[in-house]
């Protein structure tokens, strides 16, 4: 940093470290939300490890069905060479649990991409032109965000793959019905943003200098509107999974031999549940909803941390210095309204306030 | 809209009938042009659904491509009218789904609106149990963890919630089943009644379809205690999902009221602490909540097909699961073609009812 006089009045701007998103919440959290953010971020990135490292630490491949002493057998429950137990189809559940992390991050790394490419687009280029163009997209976003994700879901993979999951392209289709459903949600947040910002000074100077649409998208609103984008990328990575897993559940995931997929898996372990045969659902399942509170976990905390209202402080002087006196009426003493301190102190009329309000008009 | 910015309110009463007047055509306004908005929406979905199912091709190809010869498909094909140009089988389309005619199934030849009367009962009262479970859940947990916010109750109240969403609801429906049913056998595994019980409900004249109604009907005590035995595990499955949405939304809103004067002024009256959060607090957090619950209605119908392939409980999403395995398309696009219906009409009721319970969002 210089040390001209003009830097010397602005507040030391923090080490671009200390900026990063997630270092930045970790360290303006505190408590409770510090404890959720570093939990949900452990979780997190046991899932990755997971997700890379699968062809090193599962024990078998996830479609192999025997090794050198021959089948592994349907439903063999925990234990010896299988930690876990086998599934009715005579896989091993551990391997398949592991490698289920790898499809998992594949199918949220393109859904999210895409749908973040697809909604960010639509929503800058909706929210900066307006007009006619605007008023459609709004209309048909918002009856696709309406409508249940799921069946959505269903009916993007019946067209992309015809119902059935052929190859690698399952992974694919699997993601693009995701992309389809989340693009409305991006592109209100991003239409939203852009609605706004277009009316900001900066924006209206920029345009005046001459600058072209294109620049003015990109470089002025663009880069403000994404202030928000972490957030929707986490509870969207969430979602993810579960909009994958419950279309693997109903039958339209990805075949057991072109990988593994904790949906498929419940939808297998339905009728072993009945038999007592816990194994097959319990470790798929635990196995989303661990991945699922681990991402939910950062993106709760990003959000509480990004609103004011919700973002847990540090007791009084632990991290501020001085506090100003902020009240607008320091001493307490109050002016009389119009009707004189009587209306004040005697109410007329007993006090309504909002909460008694519905009460009195039903 | 116009009558709001036309006649600028005095800042302080007018007279009382003048005020009334306004306020009731600013309502009636809303609500025509909030109706008139699901039409498009009904318009945008169903005419996607069909566009998009349409793109794979014909629908009997797909249901029974590899079992008939090339000449019994289209034979097949052209008497159903699938040879025709696409636009004038989407105007004939959606001109029958005006008339509520959603066509006829593939896989057993009925018709489709007969399905959805027959099923759709079962998916409704599955749904009306998991919102009640979703009420009883989330709004008492949510005013808790708000109340002693970032202390223990709300970090475990706010992990529940959180594992609530994280958990699918077959999920969470196939460790019900194995706790309750398999081992601790005291309620029943799936199924939305006993063959005994649904015989006795299936002999009466006016049966709705909704078996807790036609279980009352009977006046058999042991038929209803079957019929709400099926029912609490599902509507615990699918309940929870929506119960933690409650329980962190009412939490947000109420932590919000909390801090605002009017609780402040309450509590220096003496108003007790449960009264407090009950009334003072909750009531106003109320307009958000029944908002999100339009929306909820999505998520629950979707979680509803799930829930229901767990259970085998024979709804709407059970069947269309069904439809699914057998590839009956025709059938697939009816039964999405009218939930997105429901999903339009009951967010307008939702809207509707915001709307009366705060001026605000009229204007």
């Amino acid at each position: 940093m210089s040390s001209t006089d003009a830097t010397f009045l602005k507040p030391a701007r923090p080490a671009l470290f200390a900026r990063l998103p997630i270092v930045h919440q970790l360290r303006q959290s505190v408590g409770l939300q510090r404890g959720m953010l570093v939990a949900g971020l452990l979780v997190t990135s046991l899932f990755l490890l997971t997700a890379i490292l699968a062809p090193v630490i599962a024990p078998y491949g996830y479609s192999q069905l025997r090794d050198t002493a021959g089948l592994f057998g349907a439903q063999q429950p925990p234990g010896g060479a299988h930690l876990l137990g086998t599934t009715v189809g005579g896989y091993d559940v551990l391997s398949r649990v592991l490698w289920g992390a790898q499809t998992a991050l594949f199918v949220i790394i393109v859904a999210v991409v895409l749908s973040l490419f697809a909604g960010v687009l639509l929503g800058l280029v909706s929210g900066y032109f307006g007009g006619w163009l605007d008023r459609v997209l709004v209309v048909v976003c918002d009856a696709v965000y309406a409508f249940p994700s799921l069946l959505l879901a269903i009916v993007m993979s019946i067209v992309i793959s015809g119902g059935k999951s052929d190859l690698v392209g399952g992974v694919m289709a699997a993601a693009i019905s995701i992309t389809v459903v989340f693009i409305p949600q991006y592109f209100r947040v991003i239409r939203a943003e852009t609605v706004r910002i277009k009316a900001e000074a900066y924006v209206e100077s920029a345009r005046v200098l001459g600058a072209s649409n294109l620049r003015i998208m990109f470089r002025h609103v663009l880069r403000n509107a994404t202030r928000t984008l972490p957030l929707i990328f986490t509870l969207n990575a969430s979602e993810a999974i579960l909009t994958l897993a419950g279309l693997g559940f109903l039958g339209f995931g990805i075949e057991p031999t072109e990988a593994s997929e904790w949906g498929y898996d419940l939808n297998k372990a339905l009728s072993d549940v009945t038999s007592g045969i816990w194994w097959t659902a319990l470790f798929p399942g635990l196995a989303i909803v661990l991945v699922v509170l681990g991402i939910t976990l950062v993106g709760e905390s990003l959000n509480d941390l990004a609103d004011p209202r919700l973002r847990g402080r540090r007791a009084v002087g632990a991290s501020s210095g001085l506090v100003a006196e902020t009240s607008v009426v320091p001493g307490g003493t109050l002016d009389a309204g119009p009707g004189g301190l009587d209306g004040l102190e005697t109410p007329a009329h007993p006090p309504v306030h909002p909460g008694d309000d519905s009460e009195a008009t039903r | 809209m116009t009558t709001a910015v036309s006649t600028p309110r005095p800042p302080l009463a007018g007279s009382a009938a003048k005020k009334k007047r306004g306020s009731g055509g600013g309502l009636g306004r809303y609500i025509v042009v909030r109706f008139l908005l699901i039409i498009p929406t009904i318009f945008i979905l169903v005419s996607m659904v069909f566009w998009l199912m349409r793109t794979t091709g014909d629908p009997i190809t797909a249901a029974l491509g590899g079992r008939l010869t090339p000449d019994q498909l289209a034979e097949r094909i052209s008497a159903a009218g699938y040879d025709r140009p696409i636009l004038i089988q989407y105007a004939e389309y959606l001109g029958q789904i005006f008339t509520g005619n959603f066509g006829t199934t593939i896989s057993t030849n009925r018709p489709v609106s007969e399905v959805l009367v027959t099923y759709g009962a079962a998916t409704l009262e599955l749904a009306f149990y998991a919102l009640l479970v979703a009420f009883i859940v989330g709004i008492p947990l949510g005013m808790v963890a708000a109340y002693w916010r970032d202390k223990a109750p709300d970090a475990f109240l706010r992990i529940f919630a959180i594992l609530c969403y994280a958990t699918p609801v077959f999920f969470a429906g196939l460790l019900f089943k194995l706790v309750f049913a398999v081992w601790l056998k005291v309620l029943p595994v799936a199924g939305r009644a006993s063959t005994g019980a649904e015989l006795q409900m299936q002999l009466l004249p006016g049966k709705t379809g909704f078996y807790t109604i036609d279980a009352i009907q009977t006046g058999n005590p042991a038929v209803l205690q079957d019929v709400l035995s099926h029912v609490v595990l599902p509507a615990l499955a699918l309940g929870l999902l929506t119960a933690g949405v409650f329980l962190r939304l009412v939490r947000t809103n109420v932590i919000g009221t909390l801090g605002t004067d009017y609780v402040d002024a309450a509590r220096s009256r003496g108003v007790s602490e449960f009264r407090l959060v009950r009334k003072h607090a909750y009531r106003p957090a109320l307009i958000p909540i029944i908002t999100v619950i339009g929306l909820q209605i999505a998520l629950l119908l979707g979680g509803a097909v799930l829930t229901e392939t767990t259970f085998e409980w024979k709804g709407l999403g059970f069947m269309l699961s069904e439809f699914l395995q057998a590839r009956d398309f025709v059938a697939v696009q009816g039964i999405v073609a009218l939930l997105a219906v429901i999903v339009a009409l009951s967010n307008f009721i939702v809207d509707i009812v915001a709307a009366i319970i705060d001026p605000r969002v009229r204007y």
